[in-house]
């Protein structure tokens, strides 16, 4: 275990977490928006930035996302310097994304109101911090969308910007994991509909022949029947009606 | 040729190459550098084969491509060695005349010599010319002498012996001598060379690697490009020598793909030395194995970042990470790894030639040895030069660069590229190296000097170096992508007469937020240029925005409003 202090508190976290897991473990909040602990840190929407001051005395704004804990590190989550940047990166977000709520109530919270910058054009809620993609390469493990292009041009896509995502099996972890709803998901008649910033992708549902609820997408229970080696055929009932 | 397999048969080699040569025969040199290229040294090159063979000298004259001399203003430039008579604007038409009458009888061709601007006098002699003479080329003089294509060339100049000297030192031994003749990184960032090695050496792991950036994208910059082009093995030289140091047993040069001669004769070199045996299996029977691979960059600035550029050579997107655990210790493919520049590896070998007593006596304190710069803009004398740290501004660009042209009024120079900031005309005396610059709120970069003279707008000066970075970001990181784009739309409006006295304040707040928020250099960087313009001509901001005016009369600032 390691011994740090964060906001004045004493704590102890076990090596190798981040100063914001650390700070979650005890109930002490830093904003972020791009943070998912069931991918790798990624570091993107920088609202974590946190002051530490190492045990040699080393003082510097990191990214509580990233930075691992250590002996005698002592953190401040949100001095003058750290909610002045952190105004002036939600007041970035309220340009980029001004349909968002998540960033509106976020930026609400840190007393920013309104912005002082340009509202960008062709808005959507998506704030490019990869959460989708991640999530659907490390965790699903199918890459079915990824991010394409790169500066003020960069955007969430299929491969080749095609409207169709042929690797897509359609378990919306994208829309789970995007932290500002800028994909959504509903299932309505048998139909799984999911929308990206840029097109629409829609998958037939299962329907269970007990209960007669639909369950999951018919692609991705192919998926998960093909990765586990099991047959198919153990997936006609779903999960709640199996014996 | 025959591997070498030991120090000695180097030498017997490099004996028997020298023999050769008689150092009395003429040799007609050509720049056939890049800028040069441009000016037309390959018909000239060509013209002079031709007319040797004609004028049957072909025993009395040898011609020799070369690369970069620097001075590429005044190109295509010829060299008649060894009396180093140096003309300038040579054109096909010149070189019968300059064989029968400077090699034949030893006749100056009067009108191809260079005139001195400020006596009018005509002057015969490359080392006489002030561009040259002010200079203190060495890292870069060789490239005048030698052909980059030939190994034989680099050997005749005593290429590799600083290798042959170093396999019989410990590695501590090395980097000691590194540490003490105080090399910083030429790439940017001016970190102790040898504390990085000593880092990587020590990381934890058995395979270690070692790269040379060669992914020089400062707009304006051309001097590592310079350097592989027209002497490659100089720094192969130097990434073998670190290599053994660190104990890293492969290496990779990462170079641009647009500098397509540069990649040719590195390729070239880099066969040759394996040929020789001065890369691969036990070089000169040291028992040391060491082999380098050529990667080329796809045209991406960022790359030029040691996380980006070492996720572009495992194949990924080449993107920047957090470094809060170092390349040295965990870069390429997870493996400790240390990153130099061209520039850089190209001053090892004479570090380990001539010792770090000797190199550490030129520069100054925190800054040693010499530095390559590139100097374009409104400047008389465009080109490469090499110069001891620690000379002035006012030195190097009106001494060396000849001032500014059609008798215009020095205004600023912008030093350390896109990512450095501008110095204005009160701090010209201001002495060059890394901390001074750092001082003076720019940076010393990769050698980059953008030299502006009183016609230029400094507010449109940094809208253009914020959209050079908007138009490289990575967009990874949000500071950075959104930041650099809204910095852009308020430098924008300001230059088009719409601009708000508030919006001083909001670029401040903005690029405050993107030194300390953005993920890389690039983004830490970005704001240099504004704010450094705002720091030494606020003024020019104020009268864009308060007066609708631009003093340099270069935005149109009714623009906006015909709209």
């Amino acid at each position: 275990m390691v011994k740090l202090t964060i906001n004045g508190r004493k704590i102890q976290a076990e090596e190798g977490t981040t100063i914001l897991a650390a700070a979650r473990l005890h109930n002490i909040h830093i904003p972020t928006l791009c943070e998912n602990e069931a991918v790798a840190p990624y570091g993107a929407c920088r609202l974590c930035l946190v002051e530490i001051k190492t045990a040699k005395g080393r003082e510097r704004l990191v990214t509580s996302c990233i930075y691992q804990v250590e002996e005698g590190l002592t953190v401040a989550t949100d001095t003058e310097r750290v909610k002045g940047i952190r105004r002036v990166l939600l007041e970035l977000l309220l340009a980029r994304c001004p349909e968002s709520e998540v960033i509106r109530d976020m930026a609400a919270a840190a007393g920013v109101t309104r912005t002082r910058f340009e509202k960008q054009s062709g808005n959507n809620k998506c704030i490019l911090c990869a959460n989708c993609v991640r999530t659907c390469e490390e965790v699903v493990g199918v890459a079915a969308i990824s991010l394409a292009r790169r500066g003020v041009d960069r955007e969430m896509t299929t491969p080749f910007n095609e409207d169709f995502s042929a690797a897509c099996i359609g378990c919306g972890s994208c829309a789970y994991s995007c932290p500002t709803g800028a994909i959504t998901l509903t299932d309505k008649g048998g139909v799984r509909t999911i929308v990206w910033p840029h097109n629409r992708m829609q998958f037939a549902l299962k329907k269970c022949p007990v209960c007669g609820n639909y369950w999951a997408p018919q692609k991705q229970i192919e998926y998960i029947a093909e990765l586990s080696g099991t047959p198919l055929s153990d997936y006609d009932t779903c999960p709640d009606c199996r014996e | 040729m025959a591997k070498l397999k030991s120090p000695g048969e180097l030498e017997t080699l490099r004996n028997q190459i020298t023999g050769q040569r008689d150092p009395n025969k003429t040799v007609v040199t050509v720049c056939n550098g890049t800028g040069c290229h441009a000016h037309g040294c390959q018909a000239v090159t060509a013209a002079f084969q031709a007319e040797i063979g004609k004028q049957k000298l072909g025993a009395k004259v040898d011609v020799r491509a070369t690369g970069c001399h620097g001075f590429c203003e005044r190109g295509p430039l010829v060299v008649i060695q060894p009396q180093g008579i140096f003309y300038q604007r040579v054109r096909v038409k010149d070189v019968p005349e300059i064989l029968t009458e400077t090699v034949g009888k030893g006749n100056p061709v009067e009108r191809l010599l260079y005139t001195d601007r400020a006596s009018g006098q005509k002057i015969i002699k490359e080392h006489d010319v002030p561009f040259y003479k002010l200079q203190k080329r060495l890292v870069f003089g060789n490239n005048g002498s030698i052909d980059p294509t030939s190994i034989e060339d680099y050997l005749a100049v005593g290429g590799y012996a600083a290798l042959a000297k170093a396999l019989s030192m410990s590695s501590e031994a090395i980097i000691a001598e590194v540490k003490k003749a105080g090399l910083r990184g030429r790439g940017g960032g001016g970190f102790p060379t040898a504390d990085k090695w000593q880092s990587t050496r020590s990381a934890k792991g058995d395979i270690k690697y070692v790269i040379c950036n060669a992914d020089e994208g400062d707009p304006g910059a051309y001097m590592d490009r310079s350097l592989a082009e027209g002497n490659p093995h100089s720094f192969l030289e130097g990434m073998i020598i670190g290599a053994y140091a660190i104990g890293a047993h492969e290496g990779y040069v990462y170079i641009r793909n647009e500098y397509p001669l540069a990649v040719r004769h590195v390729a070239a070199a880099i066969e040759a030395a394996e040929k020789l045996g001065l890369l691969g299996k036990d070089i000169l029977g040291s028992g040391f194995d060491f082999s380098i691979k050529i990667q080329r960059g796809g045209g991406a600035f960022i790359c030029g970042e040691s996380t980006a550029l070492m996720a572009s050579l495992e194949g990924r997107v080449g993107e920047p990470r957090a470094k809060y655990i170092h390349t040295s210790e965990q870069g390429l493919w997870g493996r400790p790894t240390n990153l130099n520049n061209v520039e850089t590896w190209a001053n090892v070998p004479m570090i380990i030639n001539n010792g770090a007593d000797w190199y550490a006596r030129i520069g100054t304190a925190g800054s040693k040895g010499t530095k390559i710069f590139s100097l374009v803009g409104n400047i008389v004398n465009t080109g490469l030069v090499e110069v001891p740290m620690g000379i002035t501004l006012r030195e190097i660009i009106f001494d060396l660069g000849g001032g500014i042209p059609k008798g215009r009024a020095f205004k600023a120079v912008q030093t350390g590229g896109p990512s450095g900031g501008v110095i204005p005309e009160s701090l010209l005396d201001l002495k060059v190296d890394f901390d001074e610059l750092t001082k003076a709120g720019s940076m010393m970069g990769s050698g980059g000097m953008i030299v502006m003279d009183d016609k230029t707008c400094m507010v449109d000066v940094a809208k253009y170096f914020v959209t050079f970075l908007e138009g490289e970001s990575c967009g990874k990181c949000l500071p950075c992508r959104e930041g650099l784009q809204q910095m852009k739309a308020i430098l924008t409006r300001i230059t088009e007469g719409r601009g708000k006295v508030s919006d001083l304040k909001l670029l401040e707040e903005l690029s405050a937020t993107l030194q300390a928020a953005a993920l890389c250099a690039l983004g830490q960087q970005a704001p240099n240029p504004v704010l450094s313009t705002l720091r030494h001509f606020r003024a020019e901001y104020v009268a864009h925005i308060r007066d609708k005016k631009c003093p340099a009369g270069v935005c149109k600032l009714g623009a906006a409003k015909k709209k």
